[in-house]
């Protein structure tokens, strides 16, 4: 296609409305200039529709604000659902009346809830955070936000793809979304939707129609994944500016490439997976499903297939999961504490290996989410041990932070607060992870409260941190504008302790076997003895859902109302994002772009505070990190 | 994914770029199909396995996915040396012969039905339809593709520039042909 055909086909689709009205060329200096499209005068370019600008956006930045709002609206919705599933595990004598109102009286006569309405509660709390909240919310945002500006781009390698990337994921919220108005409700078998449950319709209330609303969903969002992870890996691999090899990517760049070749490898086999649940559930198939009597219906006709194979196949992904979720919170944290502990990350070199290690690693675990399937216990021994083998490049990334802040002149920021508060929460969930891999000690624990708080503290509320600290930290970047200080420090803490505070209990209520999605424990006697403690969890989560209220409310003032940002560099940091103006437009630097000539760390190098990325090395510098 | 693709700027370094994305896009739809080679294989070793004999229309719809491949090939091959009416016979040759393989795998699925193995009988025979589906998906979206090659082949003069999209085409559709091969290899072997 030449030139000619470019402008030929962009002004084709301009009825369209959904293609960029911006052609990019490539000028004999072999800078890549963005222009206004014919048709199009210089002043027009800010005046751009409302549609083409907010809606059907191809500029990275504004698709990467689509994923956070979308985000931030999903993380209410779930974490809302978790509050009312811990009243009836805190207070069930209470009546909450407004189950009837805003789902239908059938789930809550009397205001109080029915077990069914429960299992979709958990079900939806589950899958909302884990996929749409920490997998699209955290990576799509900063992968979309950040890679272009931090590599040097003008934007991803395919705007559009990007775009239909954000678009599939917004179908997929929307398909569940809806499945909660449905005369048999949402899906109610677990996020895991383990067969025989999620594989016969007649199962229970949850496995109707919202598991197939379920089902679709989540297909929608594999699409929207493989989309976006296929974008950030060519992005990175190929459009990065001059001078900018791999070995002076900051770490956000490097853990939000690792996630995305994690995602390639691992959606695809989810997608199997739920292939053929789709067929086992709708053409009777029996993959999963061997003979099966059910009460009332009598012998199903399925046989010969194998509930556990769904689990192999359903933690090959997600396990890789659990790390496409946190990985990106290691960059973003490992950014924002080197930018305010004014020193470079410790260890950069074995900050990018020990995530490489992770990565690997995590394709050869799976099987560690059950050990308490009859699998052979020399197989678990194999996976026991390489379970293990992730505590040690987890412990040098841990190591490498504290030593990064280790006397530092650290300047403490909102962002900053939550950096080191992730590093707390890690270390705590990291702790409980050794003793859940040890097949021995997970039989014991296996399905009850250690593992909720284990995951929740690890990769929930530590993901949750990392994505604050990044909020925080790039918010100018995202709105021109500060996020207001004092309320971020009052999300900080009460989040902070109040998170220890819900999941810290949990781990004696597991150690003590009570199992986890118990509609109620009340007829075990023995776990009698939790209720004031129960009382005082769910007293605790709803303070720090409360306090989230606070945050969305500071970001939406702030985002109006908030300290503009006066200077181009507002946290005197080392990358090349802040050397774009303050509203950057679509293809990020107004003149060419930007050469890079050394690393991102250099904070405090030969007494002075921080080196830009685009400062060329002096004679006779050597480079920083190792 | 290609045709989105065709919208960016046509410079080299994007022209690298979007090779490089397709070749992520094929890892990860073999990914998909390693998932549940996989779990075939994991079944098979269960027992109470019922092996299926391929019908005569796979072997059939097996030599007419590689003749198109072949063709496209010969397409590509004379666009390069700027032969345009050779170029648009064999790439609507190409569409042609891969509508004819998703009719013959349709016929295949009847003739195994025919011999009693039905979609929801034993997974020996679940899994060969299952599979076999998920391909044609593929090979429908390749087609899908195609018809835009094709239909730009018919409108457009000759345009040596075109090689490149023509290219990203050509692997894309050998790729869902060697995963057909692969596959029914696959269908044929015991593992157990």
């Amino acid at each position: 296609m030449d030139a000619k055909d470019l402008h030929h086909g962009h002004s084709e689709h301009h009825t369209g409305a959904v293609i960029t009205d911006h052609v990019h060329y490539q000028d004999t200096e072999g800078v890549i200039r963005f222009e206004a499209d014919h048709g199009h005068h210089d002043g027009d370019r800010n005046k751009k529709n409302f549609i083409h600008t907010y809606i059907f956006s191809t500029d990275h930045k504004m698709i990467g604000k689509q994923f956070l709002i979308t985000g931030i609206i999903w993380a209410i919705i779930g974490g809302a659902l978790s509050n009312i599933f811990r009243m009836q595990l805190g207070f069930p004598d209470v009546p909450l009346h407004f189950i009837g109102t805003v789902f239908g009286d059938k789930w809550a006569p009397g205001g109080k809830m029915t077990p069914d309405f429960y299992n979709m509660l958990i079900t939806m709390h589950g899958t909302i955070l884990v996929f749409f909240v920490l997998t699209a919310g955290l990576s799509g945002t900063f992968a979309n936000l950040l890679i272009p500006l931090q590599i040097g781009a003008r934007d991803m390698a395919s705007p559009v793809l990007n775009m239909l990337s954000y678009w599939f994921f917004f179908l997929a919220g929307a398909v569940m979304f809806t499945s909660f108005f449905l005369p048999s409700g949402a899906a109610g078998v677990s996020w895991v939707f383990y067969p025989p449950l999620s594989a016969i319709r007649e199962a229970a209330v949850g496995s109707e129609a919202g598991a197939d609303f379920w089902l679709i969903s989540m297909a929608l969002f594999i699409v929207s994944s493989l989309l976006g992870g296929l974008n950030y890996i060519t992005t990175i691999l190929n459009l990065r500016t001059k001078g900018m090899s791999m070995s002076k990517l900051p770490l956000t760049i490097w853990a939000i490439l690792i996630t995305a070749i994690l995602g390639l490898l691992s959606f695809p086999v989810l997608l199997g997976a739920a292939i053929l649940l789709i067929f086992d559930r709708s053409m009777g198939t029996s993959f999963y499903l061997d003979k099966i009597y059910m009460s009332g219906i009598g012998a199903m006709p399925h046989e010969g297939g194998n509930p556990i194979l769904y689990q192999h196949l359903f933690w090959f992904l997600g396990h890789p999961e659990v790390y496409i979720v946190i990985l990106p919170a290691f960059g973003l944290v490992s950014e924002v504490l080197a930018v305010n502990s004014r020193k470079p990350i410790f260890g950069y070199r074995a900050m990018i290996l020990s995530m490489l290690a992770i990565a690997a690693l995590a394709f050869f675990v799976w099987a560690h989410h059950m050990f308490v399937t009859g699998l052979n216990p020399f197989v678990g021994s194999v996976f026991v041990f390489l379970t293990l083998l992730i505590a040690i490049p987890s412990a040098i990334k841990v190591f490498n932070w504290i030593t990064t802040i280790w006397r530092a002149n650290i300047r403490y920021t909102p962002a900053m607060m939550f950096s080191v508060g992730f590093i707390s929460l890690f270390i705590s969930g990291g702790l409980t992870g050794i003793f859940l891999g040890n097949s021995s000690i997970d039989i014991q624990l296996h399905d009850t409260y250690f593992i909720v708080a284990h995951f929740h503290i690890v990769m929930g509320v530590a993901a949750f941190f990392g994505m604050f600290a990044g909020v925080y930290h790039w918010f100018p970047k995202m709105y021109g504008r500060f996020m207001n200080r004092t309320i971020g420090f009052i999300h900080f803490w009460v989040t902070f302790v109040g998170s220890y505070c819900i999941f810290w209990p949990m781990h004696y209520q597991g150690m003590a076997g009570v199992p986890r999605r118990y509609y109620s424990h009340g007829a075990f006697e023995s776990f009698n003895k939790f209720g004031a403690l129960s009382e005082f969890i769910t007293i605790a989560a709803i303070v720090v859902f409360l306090v989230q209220l606070l945050f969305v409310f500071n970001f939406l003032y702030s985002m109006y109302r908030g300290k503009k940002v006066t200077e181009l560099n507002p946290w005197k940091s080392n990358t090349i994002e802040w050397t774009t103006p303050i509203h950057p437009g679509h293809g990020n630097w107004d003149g060419p772009l930007p050469e890079v000539f050394r690393g991102p760390y250099d904070y405090g190098k030969d007494g002075e505070d921080f080196i830009p990325q685009t400062v060329p090395m002096r004679p006779g510098e050597t480079t920083h990190h190792g | 994914m290609i045709a989105a693709m065709a919208m960016t700027e046509e410079n080299k370094k994007q022209a690298g770029a979007q090779r490089f994305g397709l070749y992520l896009g094929l890892a990860t739809i073999a990914m998909l199909f390693t998932a549940l080679t996989s779990a075939y294989i994991v079944r098979q070793g269960a027992g109470n396995w019922l092996y299926v004999k391929m019908p005569l229309q796979f072997w059939i719809s097996t030599a007419i996915i590689i003749s198109s491949s072949v063709a496209f090939y010969f397409a590509k091959a004379a666009h390069r040396s700027a032969n345009i009416s050779k170029y648009r016979m064999l790439v609507w040759l190409t569409f042609v012969l891969g509508i004819a393989f998703i009719i013959f795998q349709y016929m295949g699925w009847l003739a195994i039905a025919k011999t009693g193995i039905y979609i929801d009988g034993n997974p020996g025979g679940s899994f060969i339809y299952v599979i076999s589906m998920v391909h044609v998906v593929h090979v429908i979206l390749g087609l899908v593709l195609l018809s835009i090659v094709a239909i730009r082949s018919t409108i457009n003069s000759y345009n040596p520039d075109h090689i490149h999209k023509i290219g990203l085409m050509a692997t894309y559709w050998h790729f869902v042909d060697f995963l057909w091969i692969y596959l029914f290899i696959f269908f044929q072997i015991k593992f157990f």
